[in-house]
């Protein structure tokens, strides 16, 4: 602490008791205050990368409707596949929610559970989309069709590399932890992939509603 | 950004977005919130896709039940999922989200309006685009 | 197992691009040697290569900038010189050569000239301003930076492996889809682009976070510098531009390599929505990079008024408008492309209500140079430079913004000379007021004055030599991007246009042998106390270079110009004069990461372009592993005693209080 901060004032007599405002200095101290650094940094990327999901949502909305002559929305959407993507990943943000919590609270059961399941539910909704992907593909409606094809796959196939990605990320956090304990660098990934994890599910709302409810239902 | 004239957040006062709210050893606590997200998102997700299918809803106004239905679902992540509130301690994290939508909005509104009028504009084609 | 590859790709038929790549060849293996010979490997791989520390990101940034500056501007004068010959005849130039050349000037001087340029300075300031040690993220900010440096190398390996792209600085299609452009050219250009771009959007991330969440006790919002809040505006268009970049360049991408039809003519495609996707982009790239370029001036004006800026909460606002308000004009890139009158409209009336704010802060610079003790120092001479140049290029914004006379003027050379106008007036020489102004607390030394002030005057000259023919030729009909002309009422203007590009070369080379002078004569002008220009704000209160640790202790803030309120006072022998507790301090350790990431990266791109698809694969999972490797560290930080920080303080303190002596027994 210099003299300043101590209020020890001017040499002309003027007293300066600080406020003595606490702000969040790098000193590479304090733990809790490194968490709310990286979650907020981490918060804004998921913000660009919802704004990059836009532009896609965007040009989707806008091409929509260019099938060249051939399949649309309402003859290609199996509602019950997307109704069990939509099962797979709702709970895996619950069973993220659960892993996170057991993080926080080093309960190896809660997190190694939580995040085995988000993994293997995950997987699951993978598993139904690339099955969708492949067999429309397969009928001649793949994204070289027309432009509201390779909008759909681009738009909905962004969102399944960003799963994609989420997985390889949680059996790093799996391995993390399991080599190197709830340390607080390794927590605060941890909180990285919750806000990630929830985001995709977030952003799956936005499709499961624009893409396939509203082109089955059109 | 006037609210924060006088002075920063104190360390304790500031909280990362997704965060717990509650320490480490209140884990029922952090469940049954979790839990309650989760029936609420199911219902809503169930109602949706009810929605998208059925007769018994006046037709044009499915779209905007889907669209207000996903904003709801939306929500219930926000605030139970990812713990995002409106108190003092959330406000860098709710600007952040707040221009986070605006942008999003400016995108999809300002490029549906642009491209509809733009393809109003469009000569007729003389042949069918194969 | 090339891909595409052969030695086919290499221009033997060529002798510019031959010639050029050659020269650069000779240079590179030179400068290596060099290095290599004096034993400056190992001191440049730990100091700077790894370096995650704020302040050596940014000197590299601007050293990239300053590298490429050079590039662009010869492909500049390449133009000026074929259009002063071009009259009825084909030039020197063939038009799939003037193509590439025009196409890679602005892609050049955009993304690797301008970008790099500004987020240096806001690299190397920002965390002097806010009083820390820091960005939030440093090793991000190095991964940034390779990253960029990964995007400059693509694209100057364009020009001995392949072509570049003939499409303009931004790839429109049907021109850039791959029925009408087969070669690799628009492919350089995606991959080189889009990867920088991940680089500035994590840039941009990091910048905000720091903003936000990181600054000294006692620097609150409404107390840090305008530059800070102006990087802030900045760095939030980042967050949300270069988003949709991504995505765009992806589709385009997408389109090219896999036959999907997002922009194509055929199945459904439609043109009309790249453009509107990139300019959604385009426009609040401008203004990320203008941005920074008035918060230098806003310290530059009050610094060498010797005054506080005038209207600090009006700047504020006035930023924060032209931050959102940037963000909903795009369409006047595209007026004539057929929205109609209605959406015309409003997109019109946007872009005239922009130029609101930017006049507040025009009139507060002035109001704050009024009354005050003026030092026209170089950096000065650039911001009053600036303040007559961005007028004139803003009000021929304002006048395009009008749209029927858009639809005269579009793409004509009176929209080339606005964007020149504004962006040469506005971001360069705001660059180069930064540079000046920063140069002493970056290296140590002042840059020599009377270089300086004679590569502003080539400079302000050239440029109105070179820019203001354009508008008068614009006028007159002429299209921009043109190999050749025959209308000869254009040819006096063009020539005029070419000496005003000679006269900027002699600015360049000013500056140049200001930088040389500058290190010859470095004692003579030795930076001693680290605050050269009787500054404002914090960065002057630390030694020139600063330490690494920044402070040796964070400073309490207890108003706005701080730092400048208790250098007055210690003058007159007032204020606190006992030495702080010194206590160790932990700084981040330097890492490999970004530059073994941008290696891959590298790798990559090149894979991509020239479709050699294991080196792709071998790229991915080397830039998977290097996150892994990272991920892995135990060891984030290194300590630094706090005798050690004592001594360093010791020193610089011991050099302020011998300048207020000798200042004292000269008066």
């Amino acid at each position: 602490m210099t003299a300043f901060q101590a209020g020890a004032g001017y040499s002309d007599g003027r007293r300066e008791e600080a406020r003595r405002p606490a702000a969040i200095a790098l000193d590479h101290s304090d733990p809790e205050s490194k968490r709310i650094i990286v979650g907020f940094g981490f918060w804004i990327f998921l913000l660009s990368d919802i704004i990059m999901f836009s532009a896609f949502f965007a040009t989707y909305a806008v091409l929509s409707g260019e099938t060249a002559g051939g399949p649309s929305g309402k003859d290609l959407f199996d509602l019950h596949n997307v109704a069990i993507e939509t099962a797979c990943l709702l709970l895996s943000s619950f069973t993220c929610g659960l892993a996170a919590i057991g993080a926080r609270a080093h309960n190896g059961l809660m997190y190694y559970g939580g995040m085995a399941a988000t993994g293997v539910l995950g997987l699951g909704f993978l598993a139904i989309e690339i099955h969708e992907f492949v067999g429309l593909i397969a009928q001649g409606a793949g994204p070289t069709r027309s432009a509201f094809l390779s909008a759909f796959f681009t738009l909905v196939g962004c969102h399944g590399v960003h799963v994609t990605l989420g997985i390889l990320w949680l059996l790093t956090m799996i391995a993390q932890v399991f080599a190197k304990g709830y340390r607080a660098d390794i927590l605060r990934r941890v909180l990285c992939f919750a806000l990630f994890w929830h985001t995709l599910d977030i952003i799956w709302v936005a499709i499961f509603t624009v893409v396939y409810l509203f082109g089955a239902g059109a | 950004m006037s609210s924060t004239d006088d002075y920063q957040p104190l360390h304790g006062g500031d909280h990362a977005p997704g965060d717990e709210p509650v320490g480490r050893h209140e884990i029922a606590e952090g469940v049954v919130g979790y839990l309650v997200g989760l029936g609420l998102a199911i219902l809503l997700t169930a109602s949706s896709f009810f929605i998208a299918g059925t007769a018994l809803v006046w037709h044009p106004s499915i779209p905007i039940a889907l669209v207000v239905l996903a904003v709801a679902q939306i929500g219930v992540h926000l605030v139970f999922f990812l713990h995002i509130t409106t108190g003092p301690d959330n406000f860098n994290n709710v600007l952040a989200l707040a221009f986070g939508v605006l942008i999003v909005f400016l995108i999809m509104v300002g490029s549906l309006w642009i491209m509809y009028n733009m393809n109003q504009n469009m000569a007729p084609m003389a042949m069918p685009m194969g | 197992m090339f891909g595409k590859l052969t030695w086919g790709a290499i221009p033997f038929d060529q002798p510019i691009p031959l010639f050029a790549g050659a020269i650069v060849i000779v240079v590179i293996v030179g400068v290596l040697a060099f290095i290599t010979i004096k034993g400056w490997i190992p001191y440049l791989w730990s100091e700077w290569v790894t370096s995650v520390d704020h302040k050596h990101i940014g000197i590299m940034y601007v050293t990239l900038a300053a590298v490429m500056l050079i590039r662009g501007f010869i492909d500049a004068i390449m133009m000026r010189s074929q259009q002063a010959i071009a009259f009825q005849s084909q030039g020197y130039l063939p038009p799939e050569h003037y193509n590439q050349i025009f196409s890679a000037h602005g892609t050049i001087m955009i993304f690797f000239v301008a970008m790099p340029f500004v987020i240096g300075l806001m690299n190397f300031v920002l965390p002097l301003q806010l009083g820390v040690r820091d960005v939030a993220f440093p090793t991000l900010n190095s991964v940034s930076f390779w990253l960029t440096a990964t995007g400059v190398l693509l694209v100057n390996i364009s020009l001995v492996v392949g072509e570049f792209s003939k499409t303009g600085w931004l790839p429109f299609p049907p021109l850039s889809e791959l029925a009408y452009s087969p070669g690799v050219g628009v492919d350089y250009y995606l991959w080189g682009v889009q990867i920088a771009g991940v680089g500035t959007l994590m840039t941009g991330v990091n910048f905000v976070t720091t903003i936000l969440k990181i600054h000294a006790p006692g620097v609150t919002y409404m107390r840090m510098p305008v530059f800070c809040w102006t990087s802030l505006a900045t760095n939030l268009l980042i967050v949300a531009a270069f988003p949709v970049l991504t995505a765009t360049l992806a589709m385009l991408t997408l389109d090219r390599y896999l036959g999907f039809h997002f922009f194509t003519n055929e199945a459904g495609g439609n043109v009309m929505m790249f453009m509107n996707l990139i300019w959604i982009w385009g426009h609040p790239e401008v203004y990320i990079l203008v941005l920074p370029a008035f918060g230098v001036f806003s310290e530059v004006v009050s610094t060498f008024s010797r005054k506080p800026l005038f209207g600090y909460r009006s700047m504020v606002m006035a930023t924060m408008a032209i931050c959102i308000i940037a963000y909903t004009v795009w369409l006047h890139h595209f007026f004539t492309m057929g929205a109609g009158p209605n959406v015309n409209a409003v997109f019109g009336i946007a872009s005239m209500i922009i130029a609101v704010p930017t006049g507040v802060k025009i009139f507060n610079w002035l109001f704050t140079m009024y009354g005050g003790r003026i030092v026209y120092a170089t950096p000065m001479l650039w911001s009053v430079g600036f303040m007559v140049t961005f007028v004139i290029g803003g009000l021929t914004g304002v006048l395009v913004a009008v749209v029927p006379a858009d639809f005269m003027l579009h793409n004509s050379l009176f929209q080339v000379a606005h964007f020149h106008n504004v962006i040469i007036g506005g971001v360069l020489f705001g660059m180069f007021a930064g540079y000046t102004y920063w140069f002493p607390k970056a290296f140590g030394f002042r840059l020599h004055e009377g270089w300086g002030k004679a590569a502003f005057w080539c400079w302000f000259i050239g440029f109105y030599l070179a820019f203001m023919p354009l508008y008068v030729v614009g006028l007159m009909g002429m299209t921009r991007r043109m190999q050749h002309y025959d209308v000869p009422e254009w040819r006096p203007w063009l020539l005029v246009a070419e000496l005003g590009a000679v006269t900027v070369l002699a600015g360049i080379l000013c500056q140049v042998m200001q930088l040389v002078v500058s290190i010859r004569h470095r004692e003579e002008l030795r930076d001693v106390t680290g605050d050269p220009w009787m500054g404002r704000s914090l960065e002057w209160s630390t030694a020139s270079p600063p330490p690494a640790f920044n402070f040796a202790v964070l400073p309490v803030v207890e108003d706005r110009d701080d730092y400048w309120r208790r250098q007055r006072l210690a003058e007159r022998g007032l204020g606190p004069t006992a030495e702080p507790v010194y206590k160790a301090i932990e700084m981040p350790r330097n890492s490999p990461t970004g530059f073994i990431c941008a290696f891959f990266a590298s790798f990559g791109g090149f894979g991509m372009i020239w479709q050699i698809w294991w080196l792709v694969i071998v790229a991915i999972v080397g830039a998977f592993a290097t996150f892994v490797v990272f991920a892995w560290r135990d060891r984030t930080e290194y300590e630094i005693p706090a005798e050690e920080v004592a001594r360093i303080d010791r020193a610089n303190r011991r050099a302020r209080g011998e300048a207020v002596a000798n200042a004292e027994a000269l008066t």
